[in-house]
């Protein structure tokens, strides 16, 4: 921009007009994905009324949003509740069996073939379909609904971890043993920071999976959460409060997402790739 | 792990009694690395191994590190045959193999965290000193990743140092640098070794590198790996970029690259 004869201004008065432009631009652009959902929560309102949609097929988003006002606001928090404690439950009981069981299969190859293929078969498992069963064996209360959560998040821990384990590179571990450190400091000191990452990347996919579950747990059998609220409110064609009740299932998968992603920045900041950082 | 037995200067440094090393290969096959090596280092001697891709050199520095096992012969240091990881042997590997999780001070001082658990203040203040000597005193806390590969290199060599071995083992240390960084390091481990003399043991495929820094030169053959000749380096110390332009470092160099060029058959 320094060169006279390309960008010299003729007039101040003109100068100001591409800088605003510029400015818009760039608010444009920071908020392109907000001014998106907007514009579609505009339009689906906007399509609803048009073509005269009924409220039982599809909602506009305002009566969403009075359907939601509708419902008192100590029970949403016991049915968000309800969801969010077996999510919990069930998550760390996936991660505090998936990541030791990881370390076992990467450091044992009769474990790694004795069990993964079992592993597998449970993964292979439609849990749907598995979900009734279970609530036969474990009966009512919380059991049920955390084993079913459990299933569906800690295959993919499992799976991560031991592909992070399994790549740490032949270098690092030749390190280890010219040290004559023992097996268990290589696995602690070597092996597992080196999988941060991986464990890290399913550890946000499974925080999204454990919702899922909670909510597969609360359709078959469940007196709260916010999956029974919808299987609830569909029964009595109360398909905007159902349709609420998914606005916060999609809130609460996205705030405990994010949450991972923060504790991985706060806790691990060297294991973000290159462009996160 | 052994215990540290006290360097003794009638003995040899390492010996190598017959080294040989076969791998059997997957398929059933075998592959003969190293055949019928044998040679020794004197205590704190500069010997340099260098040869073609695939003659062995790096499984002799695996080996006399107590990581491989030959199947032939034995690897010895001050006497002992090798059976594992010996205390006073340091490795410097071929990439510098820093772990990004922990920052430059953590990685020099991460031999002693592995083998006992801890690091002791002295350790810390020894890997400061350690830093400062390979130039990087202001990078303590920094990341591996926030270093040029020579950088990397220096705190993977300050990292060997840590126990103060008497051994330092050497895999193509360099070879991953660029060619400037690479004759500015040769001279950093010059004046590294001039200040704290160690036995080292320097696998390279740079016949210059080799001449300015070894005292002798063992050149091996490929396929099997066999000892083909070694040669008294001779150029005087303390070496500098002079050396370089020596008539006896030309007539070495020539000498060395018709040997590694000489077909197997007529050895």
């Amino acid at each position: 921009m320094k060169s006279p004869t390309i960008s010299a201004p003729r007039s101040s008065g003109r100068r100001r007009w591409p800088d605003m432009g510029r400015a818009l631009l760039k608010v444009l652009d920071r908020g392109a994905p907000l001014f998106a959902s907007l514009l579609l929560l505009l339009i689906w309102e906007l399509a609803c009324r048009l073509f005269q949609v009924p409220a039982y097929l599809l909602p506009t988003p305002s009566a969403i949003v009075q359907g939601a006002l509708a419902v008192a606001l100590e029970s949403w928090l016991g049915h968000i509740w309800a969801t969010l404690r077996v999510s919990l439950q069930g998550y760390a009981l996936a991660v505090a069996i998936g990541i030791p069981l990881a370390v076992a299969l990467a450091n044992s190859r009769l474990l790694s073939r004795t069990l993964y293929p079992q592993l597998v078969i449970i993964q292979s498992t439609p849990i749907v379909a598995v979900a009734p069963i279970i609530v036969v064996v474990l009966g009512a209360g919380d059991a049920p609904r955390v084993a079913i959560t459990f299933l569906i998040t800690f295959f993919p821990i499992v799976v991560s971890t031991v592909t992070g384990l399994l790549a740490t590179p032949p270098a690092m571990l030749e390190l280890s043993r010219s040290l004559g450190a023992s097996r268990l400091r290589e696995v602690k000191n070597i092996q597992l920071p080196f999988a941060v990452p991986y464990i890290f990347s399913a550890l946000r996919i499974s925080v999204t999976l454990a919702i899922i579950g909670a909510v597969v747990a609360e359709f078959v059998a469940a007196e709260d959460g916010l999956g029974f609220f919808i299987a609830f409110s569909t029964s009595f064609f109360k398909v905007p409060q159902a349709f609420a009740a998914l606005g916060v299932l999609v809130t609460l998968s996205l705030a405990l997402f994010q949450l991972v992603s923060l504790t991985q920045r706060l806790l691990f900041p060297w294991s973000l790739p290159d462009a996160e950082k | 792990m052994t215990t540290r037995i006290e360097p003794d200067g009638s003995r040899p440094a390492i010996r190598f009694d017959r080294v040989g090393q076969v791998f059997s290969g997957s398929d059933g096959g075998s592959v003969t690395a190293l055949e019928d090596v044998s040679f020794t280092l004197r205590r704190h001697e500069f010997v340099a191994v260098i040869g073609p891709s695939g003659c062995g050199k790096s499984t002799l520095l695996r080996i006399i590190a107590g990581l491989v096992k030959p199947t032939g012969g034995q690897a010895e240091i001050y006497g002992l045959p090798v059976t594992g990881p010996r205390e006073e042997v340091g490795i410097v590997f071929q990439q510098p193999t820093l772990l990004p999780w922990l920052n430059v001070r953590d990685n020099v001082t991460f031999p002693m965290k592995h083998k006992h658990g801890r690091v002791t203040p002295a350790e810390k203040q020894r890997a400061g000193e350690l830093l400062a000597m390979v130039g990087l005193e202001d990078f303590a806390t920094r990341r591996p990743n926030e270093l040029s590969g020579g950088m990397q290199q220096r705190v993977g060599i300050a990292r060997a140092l840590l126990h103060d071995p008497d051994i330092l083992l050497m895999d193509e240390p360099f070879s991953a640098l660029d060619a400037l960084t690479r004759d500015e390091m040769s001279f950093e481990l010059l004046r590294i070794w001039t200040e704290r003399p160690k036995t080292v043991l320097f696998i390279t495929h740079s016949i210059p590198e080799a001449l300015l820094l070894a005292d002798r030169i063992l050149v091996m053959s490929a396929r099997p790996g066999r000892v083909r000749e070694i040669i008294d380096v001779g150029l005087a110390r303390p070496r500098s970029m002079e050396t370089l332009s020596e008539p006896r470092f030309h007539e070495i160099a020539n000498h060395i690259r018709a040997q590694v060029f000489r077909p197997a058959a007529l050895a």
